[in-house]
């Protein structure tokens, strides 16, 4: 990949300049995106006075790890212990993504690279879908839910996640984009089922596609609180018992800095990973171009 | 099928070809029936969790719907009631398209900006800019800073270093001064937007083979705008389509960003759409009213969505 990148440099002579102002643009870019996130970060690190200090400080001059110390005590303190809501963010989240994933790239295999009565008006109805504020499908959602008999089980987090809309676009669009015919033609040759084109062809060439999509779906369910359908404090997620102490008022401002922290911290690990991923395949996918 | 068979019975030949239609189709819904087993665990899922909760909503658009008693109609009554009868809702529509207007255009732009402009890096650095760069729209509730930021007193960081400089000689009122308050939810709004579609272009931008340049530039490409606007953008279209999607969905519908800097806005000065409907939604209890504005949010949005399809098909 290295070796394809300078090459590439080389053979389309890059002016100098524009190195120059891409840089620049990145640099101006990075530091506005970056700044906000580290005075978050230094503000989890920052002993109480420090944090109604005039004029306020940019960057921790005594970092402590008081601000998540006085987390943990507020959290021990609470009859439900921390790792049961743990436990039940872990639950929902992996099985919402998963479903969601293998579901919604299934689906999306058949919108992109079959002929069938009712396609088109599938694919519009779902994009039409997505601009539809979710606000007013509270009350619908709510009945259904309760008739479905889910109210106050995981279910009524986990099986709507799996509907997302917006993974099955996404993977129609990279599959429409990424997978040449030719080669799902050749496989059937060769006596794949559909199922083997799915699995064994598509997916791989278009791993990009359900990494992104796995970590959409992470993001928006490790956002979830549910306190509509969650009413039993031992089923409720870590995000909601986290804000709850939050919202204690200013005296737990150091403990609110560090629960920005830690609810930051878990999706953008995730992220990490899944990039170093995204980067891995996209060194090999080149084989199955054209 | 009731309504159609007595239209048809006029001519045999009609007729026939209807239920020849029929018979084809019922032929090739048999054919295509593993098709059908690929969508069908999503599609019923979809059905039941979007399609129908959304055909309800409409329904009770036409409703008056308190929530406690039972739905009752009152035909276009609330559509003529967000137009006739409620200035606050005249004035969200207007804060809507201005902030739409802005930041879909600008963030989908940026997206694509800095998405092209990490590709052309070494993969380290690379990783570590799309990082840096889509950190802040996936970290959960980040975004509580910039009131710490914007804080109207000495103590928010952006008055006290101000003050500090000599630039102002009292703290402002950022998100309680209407001149300010629509600028600065913009400049929050975009710094989250570098979201699903700036890693949908990095993901599409590293799956266009690298043969395409090599074969462009000895074709004779000879800079990077030439190589962007005859390789890249024909390349990435159903991305930039896509991605066209997400920044309209977005810019119409963000509210975030909006409530958390701005609960209760001064002079309605950055009163959404989406925040009106959830005022009525959830704090008054006019479940039809607010159903109404979503529809109308949803005409709005998907008319633009054509406009901006039109305007996508003419690149490259």
């Amino acid at each position: 990949m290295q070796l394809d990148l300078s090459l590439r440099h080389k053979r389309l002579n890059r002016s100098t300049g524009g190195d120059v102002v891409i840089f620049t643009i990145l640099a101006l870019g990075a530091a506005f995106m970056a700044l906000p996130m580290v005075y978050t970060v230094s503000n989890a690190f920052k002993p109480l006075n420090e944090l109604f200090l005039f004029p306020p400080q940019f960057f921790v001059r005594h970092p402590t790890l008081d601000n998540f110390n006085d987390l943990f005590v507020l959290m021990a303190k609470s009859w439900v212990p921390i790792s049961r809501y743990f436990f039940n963010s872990l639950l929902i989240v992996v099985l919402g993504t998963a479903g969601n994933v293998f579901f919604g790239s299934m689906c999306a295999y058949a919108l992109s690279k079959h002929e069938f009565p009712g396609k088109v008006a599938f694919n519009q109805l779902i994009m039409l879908s997505l601009m539809f504020s979710g606000v007013v499908l509270m009350i619908p959602h709510y009945l259904l839910i309760s008739y479905l008999g889910w109210m106050n089980t995981y279910w009524a987090i986990i099986v709507p996640a799996w509907a997302m809309t917006l993974g099955v676009y996404l993977m129609r669009n990279f599959i429409d984009a990424m997978v040449h015919d030719t080669l799902l033609e050749a496989a059937r040759i060769d006596g794949a089922s559909e199922f083997d084109c799915y699995w064994r062809i598509v997916m791989p060439i278009v791993k990009p596609a359900w990494l992104t999509l796995i970590i959409l779906a992470f993001q928006q369910l490790w956002g979830t609180q549910g306190e509509l359908y969650l009413y039993a404090e031992q089923l409720k997620p870590l995000p909601y018992a986290l804000n709850q102490i939050v919202g204690g008022g200013v005296g737990r401002a150091g403990a609110a800095a560090a629960v920005t922290v830690i609810l930051m911290i878990v999706p953008i690990t995730v992220f990490v990973i899944n990039q170093s991923q995204i980067v891995q395949t996209m060194g090999t996918s080149g084989i199955t171009g054209e | 099928m009731s309504t159609v068979a007595p239209t048809v019975a006029k001519t045999g030949v009609e007729r026939r070809t209807f239920r020849e239609k029929m018979s084809d189709l019922w032929a090739s819904i048999k054919a295509h029936r593993i098709s059908y087993l690929f969508v069908a665990p999503f599609g019923i899922l979809f059905c039941t969790f979007t399609v129908i909760p959304i055909l309800v909503a409409i329904g009770l658009s036409f409703t008056y719907f308190n929530m406690v008693q039972p739905p009752e109609w009152v035909g276009w009554e609330n559509y003529l009631r967000l137009f006739l009868a409620d200035d606050v809702f005249l004035i969200a529509v207007k804060n809507t398209l201005l902030f739409a207007i802005i930041t879909g255009p600008v963030s989908y732009f940026l997206c694509f900006l800095f998405a092209w402009l990490i590709n052309e890096l070494k993969p380290k650095l690379r990783a570590f800019l799309t990082l840096l760069f889509y950190a802040p729209s996936i970290s959960a509730n980040a975004y509580l800073i910039w009131t710490l930021l914007f804080s109207g007193d000495t103590y928010g960081y952006i008055n006290a270093t101000l003050l500090y400089w000599g630039i102002i000689d009292r703290p402002i009122q950022w998100l309680v001064d209407p001149t300010w308050m629509m600028p600065i939810v913009i400049l929050v709004t975009l710094w989250m937007s570098l979201g699903v579609s700036f890693l949908t272009f990095i993901a599409g931008l590293q799956g266009i083979d690298n043969m395409y340049y090599e074969a462009a530039a000895i074709d004779g490409v000879r800079n990077r705008w030439q190589e962007l606007w005859f390789i890249t953008l024909p390349m990435m279209r159903q991305y930039l389509m896509f991605g066209a999607i997400i920044a309209i969905t977005q810019s119409f519908a963000a509210t975030q960003s909006i409530q958390v800097l701005t609960p209760t806005p001064t002079d309605w000065a950055t009163w959404t759409i989406v925040q009106h409907m959830q005022d009525y939604a959830t704090a008054r209890y006019e479940m039809g009213y607010a159903s109404a504005m979503a529809v109308f949010l949803f005409v709005v949005m998907v008319g633009t969505q054509r406009l901006v399809q039109r305007l996508l098909r003419k690149i490259g």
